[in-house]
């Protein structure tokens, strides 16, 4: 009864208004939360936008021909689709919206080390995002290249390159902005007696992305830059024509691309590691081995861009070089799969909606991370590579990775950010019919990638006819279970019940405050004693 | 709800972190230089005769001096003595100009001789001769851009130290702002051999 007394005498953070009335208070507050919640917003706008166009591609090969779109549309909308979903949703989503929201509570702190820099990041990346969307609409077409922007294509075609090549630069900027602030926070603005072990996974992991986006997306940054500069004053560098090689653009934009994909899943892995004990009633399993698996993938990822270009023309050593490096990250990605399991192996589980986002979470990461042996695999590779089985393989990893645990993280920590509680069965609703939809919308492409039917194209022979329809189908059911999702969440942050301070027991700082936080978080800056995910 | 949140070792940590994303901004384009230069040592070894190398020394000269006066601003402003910190940040300042006046009439002698990317004149050269002028302007011009982003830091830190924003028990972000131009100034130390002394 205390704690409820606590609750109702503490003003929440979304009725501290600085003296800002309407949106103002909003984009004027350097409040963690506030940002945290900014993020959410503007990434779903773009995630509907992403949605919207990745649906046109399955109803345009629901049928072989042309269905709804032609070769020039389907061009353009997998590349905007790509650039949206890439650089404006996966890359900033978990880290931005939760890791803003919940870094600074999960190790004690009031705010992150630099809240100014973090309402600019913000501001920095609405930028990008608009002049990436910009090039859909302006005058000479969306872009068609394809969201790796590979070159010399990227320069020679007359379509919108240098809106969607500037945004994605300016995105980037960002990033690193939101890595830096994260990691001179941890460093600096633990609670007294939270020792680097005693951290809860998720600050750990967003520590490893911080550091990633770092030292990665830099390279890409220069690279874009690049072929700005080869579109705007022709300098040459990735133009045969002038002594310039294409392969060096690859190069180049996988040393960053490929560690983007980690800056993606880390978080996540986060993500999943907060729910798994919470709805276990048990410590973590292997608490330091997930801990070092972290940053093992973080620092092997930056070895193996290589693995994106086994058909671009490398040297033998080379391919075996990144083939091999390749098949060593799955190893610490295994550890922390088979860590999970052992949390829940003798817990007392219960299944509410987080545990179940996060346990098919496991499922379609291992579905995703098996197939992506295969593809690591030199002579595999080349059978399967840029058709279906990629995309299917990308997207299991992608959006099965960091989609599920995005709505997984939703629904374990809406009640602490909202400070309402959701309709659990409309929840429950949403996450079966998304995740059937998913299976079917992904499952058919593996095998009719081996079957070898190409990606990137509109069109299509008549024998891959049945799995296609299957996969648009599922593509709706997909889309279905999305829209159940949301308009649940939407409606239950208005008309939920309250939510109470820890609903689902779990033993982080985040639930020992009330929901939704005060301004400042804490009361007083708490005294860590306990490791974390600790049950009495 | 103001939080007087002050920590200096943080800042500072933010602003080193800021210059390893720089190094790896401009390691991209080192990489570029290093791929291109192994290919095409010959072109790339003639191309550099090209370059003035006595303007290329005084701006060399100009950019040490101006590292010595950013940090001789910090002792100034640790000693307590406003005034003369704010002399230092000012000839700092005047001295970037001075290099950047040096670059645009390098340039525009390049210009004039039909060196730049996209001229007719570059492309009857051969690729070494594209490739080289390409990074030359690709990459001086990329370090010019830091240096204004640097003039208009240091600018800004001009007027907290003059509204005592900046004092001697506060000079955190003065400090950054030398650690920011040593950064440009260390690019440049880089630049100048890889350009004008590989002839």
């Amino acid at each position: 009864m205390a704690e409820e007394k606590q609750q109702d005498v503490q003003k929440s953070f979304m009725e501290e208004t600085g003296g800002h009335k309407g949106i103002f208070k909003w984009i004027l507050s350097t409040d963690h939360k506030r940002i945290g919640l900014l993020y959410l917003y503007s990434i779903m706008s773009w995630f509907f936008i992403g949605v919207t166009l990745g649906l046109l591609m399955k109803l345009e090969l629901i049928a072989p021909g042309k269905t709804i779109i032609g070769a020039q549309a389907y061009n353009a909308t997998f590349t905007v689709h790509g650039v949206i979903m890439i650089f404006l949703i996966v890359v900033p989503g978990l880290p931005a919206i939760f890791g803003n929201f919940f870094l600074p509570i999960q190790i004690g702190a009031k705010d992150v080390a630099f809240p100014k820099l973090n309402l600019l990041s913000w501001y920095i990346y609405v930028l990008g995002s608009i002049l990436v969307v910009l090039s859909l609409f302006m005058g000479g077409g969306p872009p068609d290249t394809g969201w790796t922007f590979y070159a010399p294509y990227s320069f020679k075609t007359g379509t919108n390159m240098l809106p969607a090549v500037l945004g994605a630069f300016v995105l980037g900027f960002s990033s690193i902005l939101t890595g830096l602030n994260f990691i001179v926070t941890i460093h600096r603005m633990r609670a007294p007696g939270m020792t680097w072990f005693k951290m809860p996974i998720f600050p750990w992991t967003l520590y490893g992305t911080g550091w990633i986006q770092l030292l990665a997306t830099p390279v890409v940054g220069i690279t874009l830059l690049m072929v700005l500069g080869e579109r705007l004053f022709g300098i040459g560098f990735f133009d045969p024509a002038k002594g310039g090689d294409p392969i060096l653009f690859q190069h180049l934009f996988w040393i960053y691309s490929h560690p983007a994909v980690y800056i993606m899943i880390l978080p996540a892995m986060g993500v999943i590691s907060e729910i798994i004990p919470t709805f276990s009633r048990k410590t973590i399993f292997g608490y330091k081995a997930i801990v070092a698996s972290t940053m093992a993938i973080a620092f092997v990822g930056y070895f193996v861009w290589g693995h994106h270009m086994f058909t671009s023309g490398m040297s033998g050593t080379a391919l075996f070089t990144f083939s091999i490096l390749t098949f060593i990250v799955a190893i610490p990605s295994a550890i922390k799969v088979f860590n999970w399991v052992s949390t829940m192996y003798q817990g007392s589980i219960s299944t509410e909606v987080p545990f179940m986002w996060a346990a098919s979470f496991i499922f379609v990461f291992l579905v995703g991370g098996l197939s992506g042996l295969v593809l690591g695999a030199l002579a595999t590779n080349v059978h399967v590579h840029d058709t279906a089985f990629v995309v299917a393989h990308f997207h299991f990893i992608v959006f099965g990775g960091v989609g599920f645990s995005f709505f997984g993280a939703i629904h374990y920590w809406f009640p602490k950010m909202f400070g309402r509680m959701y309709d659990r069965s409309w929840a429950r609703t949403g996450w079966v019919v998304f995740f059937i939809g998913f299976i079917a919308l992904y499952g058919p492409m593996f095998y009719l990638g081996i079957k070898g039917m190409p990606r990137r194209y509109f069109d299509y022979l008549p024998e891959y006819h049945g799995p296609n329809i299957i996969s648009s189908l599922g593509a709706l059911t997909l889309v279905t279970g999305f829209l159940i999702i949301v308009i649940n969440l939407f409606k239950s942050a208005k008309h939920g019940e309250k939510a109470p301070m820890n609903p689902w027991g779990g033993t982080n700082l985040e639930w020992q405050i009330p929901s939704p936080p005060p301004l400042e978080n804490f009361d007083e800056i708490p005294t860590i004693t306990k490791a974390p995910y600790k049950y009495d | 709800m103001s939080h007087v949140h002050r920590d200096d070792l943080g800042s500072k940590m933010g602003m080193w972190l800021f210059i390893f994303t720089e190094l790896l901004l401009f390691g991209g384009l080192f990489i570029t230089y290093a791929v291109y230069r192994s290919m095409h040592t010959q072109a790339f070894h003639l191309a550099s005769e090209e370059l003035d190398v006595t303007i290329g020394t005084i701006n060399t000269v100009i950019l040490l001096i101006s590292s010595a006066t950013v940090a001789m601003a910090i002792t100034a402003i640790q000693k307590k003595n406003k005034k003369l910190s704010l002399a230092f940040i000012g000839t700092t300042i005047l001295l970037a100009f001075i290099f950047l006046v040096n670059k645009y009439f390098e340039w525009g002698a390049k210009f004039e001789h039909g060196l730049f990317p996209g001229s007719d004149y570059l492309a009857e050269l051969g690729y070494g001769d594209i490739l080289f002028f390409g990074l030359y302007f690709f990459m001086t011009g990329l370090h010019a851009f830091h240096i204004i982003v640097g003039m208009v830091f240091l600018g800004f830190i001009f007027f907290r130290i003059k509204n005592d924003r900046i004092t001697f028990d506060n000079f955190q972000l003065l400090e950054n702002g030398g650690l920011y131009w040593h950064l440009v100034d260390l690019i440049w130390i880089f630049l100048f051999p890889l350009f004008y002394l590989v002839a």
